[in-house]
């Protein structure tokens, strides 16, 4: 007798737990041979709040971590993605992908990690910089992490979109909640799993399944949303993106890209979640001066 | 001319004789044109509005009111001009066109410095040493950089922007001309400046100067009016950036009206930055940093030091040497040498900063004010602090703008960080402490643009500017300031 198989409930991500959505509500997107993928939770508003909560309660945490550990961490999240390869295949597979390109996104995927985690230690250096200012002080400055950012990720793949977002988003420091693909929502969250085995701390990551549209506006017009990174091509998510933002002045991205080609990620996606801080520091001019060196 | 000093212990202490700056060399016109593609063109509207001396309440002279129309002329120019000639200027030539503007300005210091004290109110010693001489030296950093930008951006090409759009406040009017128009053209676009209404004079100065310096016409323009000239600025088509700097409710509207456009946006907005004194402070040294924080220009600085934090142990010493400091503070003539505090930039704004010393009353604050007395024509606002304030106080939360302190005290290093970062803004912040490794404790944790460190309100074309938060985004000044006015591919 043929084994009947055990199906995986996908639920969303909120603080390191695996909630299904708080309103009760699911859809069930097909691919394209007419299947139902899962039930899939159709998160609501008051997820998103959640999520926000948690990505703020995360983020002094992880931006205050040594820029060497972090870089650790993001190199553990791309060897447990290595580990579940196959996993992502098949479900890239069924949500309608071509064995060759399910495998090229996933490989795509693990290596932009391995690209970001290189960068955790390295990109304060190249941002950064010591100002030589004319009067008589030591002045420097720092990029810091921005804060809780909002990505609306890519509506046309399930994992390399939300990855080529997530990871310069978190390689700097901030922490971020995540409205996965509409229509291919299965691997973020597979990969949210991948983050919980990660050493990633809770929150650092938040993942909502559900409508776009329905949680761009309680996203957007959070205030405790410091930042907003948005990959897709819809010109009114756009504009209401942008609009919103206004109301406490969310710094905004906007990406159209290719991500599966290897080259679209470099290190002024890491500067785009970046502050510039500037200190300065009185020299004291007594002394040394008629010494020899 | 109005006398000043401190009046109270008149028997002990001499009074300054005046040291009043001159004014005849002035070369100031009865009417101001607008600049548009290198020449001086009325307004399509005819009208003019009166610049006062705030002083004094006179008449210096009349500005155009520019319309929408002339908003258009003058970013048709600056298409033409980026088009036809900037874009295939050489960046070495732009290099040198962009020294000649500074050292034109170096020529003419002194009379910039001199108009930009009679219309903005600001004191004369401040106009000399550091708004002018600053605005100088960052056309002179800028220049440099215009042949050296694919240093600034590892891996990437770097490309200009177009035409850009810029509006300037009225609290630096001449420097934050410079912070705009320096970088934008070493970075190879052209400009429509507007600068604030109050205050427009020495940007007109500054469009005389340009057109001495033979650059091509029409890469910079400068059109002066309202806030409907400067919406026509922010909503025009083909304007390619906009580059605000003023209030956070204005840089609200501005993100919103050009949301659904590819207009990309810079804005160094308000603040309400804290100035923290922990108790190994060096006490005076604090006492000259929190006067420098929140008396220097009237207070009219977005990066004040407006919110006094002093740890719980050396709070009465504090707060008692800062009183005697207030009362020794000569407030008066802005053009007299000996004068700290001038006076308020606009009837308006003194406005403003009185209702916000009605509300500090009304809410229960309890308030000090300098002994020395103000001129009575003019306007004028003695500096001003409140104790006995709550962190939910409207005085503690919103930005004032004038020289109006609030004083909490604190006992933990948790406790202060979580109050200072307990705003909507992030603009600055000061630290007091004879300890490095609590100043950079404490320099990590505070969420703000520039934290000054046993100093404050320093500023220096080389250091990045701009804040955290609802304090803007985009930084100006420095190598990060280049980044606002190109496109890397």
């Amino acid at each position: 007798m043929k084994r009947l198989e055990v199906l995986k409930t996908y639920k969303i991500y909120i603080g390191g737990k695996f909630p299904r959505t708080e309103s009760g509500r699911y859809y069930t997107p097909l691919n394209k041979k007419g299947e139902q993928l899962a039930s899939v939770s159709q998160s609501s508003r008051k997820d998103v709040r959640n999520a926000v909560v948690a990505a703020r309660k995360a983020f002094g945490g992880w931006s205050e971590r040594a820029a060497f550990n972090r870089g650790q961490i993001l190199y553990r999240i791309a060897e447990i993605l290595e580990g579940r390869k196959l996993q992502f295949i098949e479900e890239l597979i069924f949500q309608g992908s071509s064995k060759s390109n399910a495998e090229k996104e996933v490989n795509v995927s693990i290596d932009r990690f391995i690209y970001y985690a290189g960068w955790c230690d390295k990109y304060s250096q190249i941002l950064g910089s010591v100002n030589p200012v004319a009067s008589s002080h030591f002045n420097f400055s720092v990029p810091e992490a921005t804060g809780v950012v909002g990505v609306i990720t890519d509506q046309t793949s399930s994992l390399i979109g939300l990855v080529s977002l997530v990871a310069p988003i978190i390689a700097g420091g901030n922490t971020c909640i995540v409205l996965a693909s509409e229509s291919k929502p299965l691997c973020a969250i597979t990969f949210a799993e991948v983050l919980n085995s990660s050493d990633v701390p809770d929150g650092v990551v938040n993942i909502l399944t559900g409508s776009q549209e329905e949680m761009i506006e309680p996203l957007t017009t959070h205030m405790d949303v410091n930042a907003m990174s948005y990959s897709g091509i819809s010109k009114n998510f756009e504009k209401q993106l942008k609009e919103s933002s206004a109301l406490n002045l969310k710094r905004v991205s906007i990406y159209s890209k290719d991500w599966i080609k290897s080259d679209n990620q470099d290190l002024y996606m890491i500067a785009d979640f970046q502050e510039i801080k500037t200190t300065w520091h009185p020299i004291e001019n007594i002394g040394g001066s008629s010494s020899f060196y | 001319m109005a006398k000043q000093g401190n009046k109270k212990n008149k028997a002990f202490s001499w009074d300054y004789a005046p040291a009043l700056e001159g004014i005849s060399h002035l070369n100031i016109k009865e009417k101001y044109d607008l600049f548009i593609d290198g020449k001086f063109v009325k307004p399509s509207s005819c009208k003019y509005f009166d610049t006062i001396n705030p002083a004094t309440e006179e008449r210096i002279s009349q500005i155009a009111h520019g319309s929408e129309i002339d908003v258009d002329k003058a970013v048709k120019a600056a298409r033409r001009a980026y088009v036809n000639v900037w874009s295939k200027t050489s960046p070495s030539e732009r290099a040198k066109y962009i020294y000649r503007i500074a050292r034109l300005m170096q020529e003419r210091a002194r009379e910039l410095a001199v108009i930009e004290t009679l219309d903005s109110g600001k004191v004369i010693t401040e106009s000399r040493d550091i708004d002018i001489p600053l605005a100088c030296n960052h056309f002179f950093y800028y220049a440099g950089w215009a042949d050296k930008l694919e240093y600034a951006f590892p891996n990437r090409k770097v490309e200009s922007l177009g035409v850009v759009g810029q509006i300037t406040p009225w609290n630096f009017p001449l420097l934050m001309a410079a912070w705009k128009i320096a970088p934008a053209l070493a970075a190879g676009n052209t400009v429509v400046l507007k600068p604030a209404e109050t205050t427009s004079l020495t940007a007109l100065k500054l469009a005389e100067i340009i057109k001495d310096s033979g650059l091509p016409n029409g890469v910079v323009n400068i059109i002066t009016g309202y806030g409907d000239t400067g919406a026509a600025i922010v909503n025009h088509k083909d304007i390619n950036k906009i580059a605000f700097t003023g209030s956070t409710q204005v840089g609200k509207i501005i993100q919103k009206s050009i949301a659904g456009t590819d207009k990309r946006v810079t804005l160094e907005l308000g603040g309400k930055s804290a100035n923290i004194i922990l108790d190994d402070a060096p006490i005076d040294q604090a006492v000259e940093g929190i006067v420098n924080g929140i008396f220097f220009n009237q207070g009219h600085v977005c990066s004040a030091g407006s919110r006094l934090f002093v740890q719980e142990g050396v709070a009465d010493i504090v707060i008692n040497k800062l009183k005697r400091r207030m009362d020794k503070l000569i407030i008066g003539d802005p053009l007299d040498k000996n004068t700290d505090v001038g006076a308020i930039n606009s009837k308006e704004q003194l406005k403003t900063i009185n209702d916000y010393i009605k509300i500090g009353k009304d809410q229960g604050a309890k308030i000090h004010q300098s002994s020395s007395k103000a001129p009575k024509k003019g306007y004028y606002c003695v500096p001003t602090i409140f104790t006995d304030v709550a962190q939910s106080n409207r005085i503690v939360q919103e930005e004032i703008f004038g020289p109006v302190l609030t004083v909490q005290t604190f006992r933990t290093i948790d406790e202060v960080i979580q109050k200072a970062n307990n705003s909507p803004y992030g603009l600055a912040a000061g630290i007091w402490s004879d300890k490095g490794s609590r100043v950079f404790n404490l320099s990590s944790k505070l969420k703000a643009g520039v934290i000054w460190a046993n100093t404050y309100n320093k500023f220096d074309p080389t250091s990045p500017f701009g804040g955290y938060k609802e304090s803007g985004f985009g930084r100006e000044g420095g190598l990060h300031g280049l980044r606002a006015y190109v496109n890397l591919k």
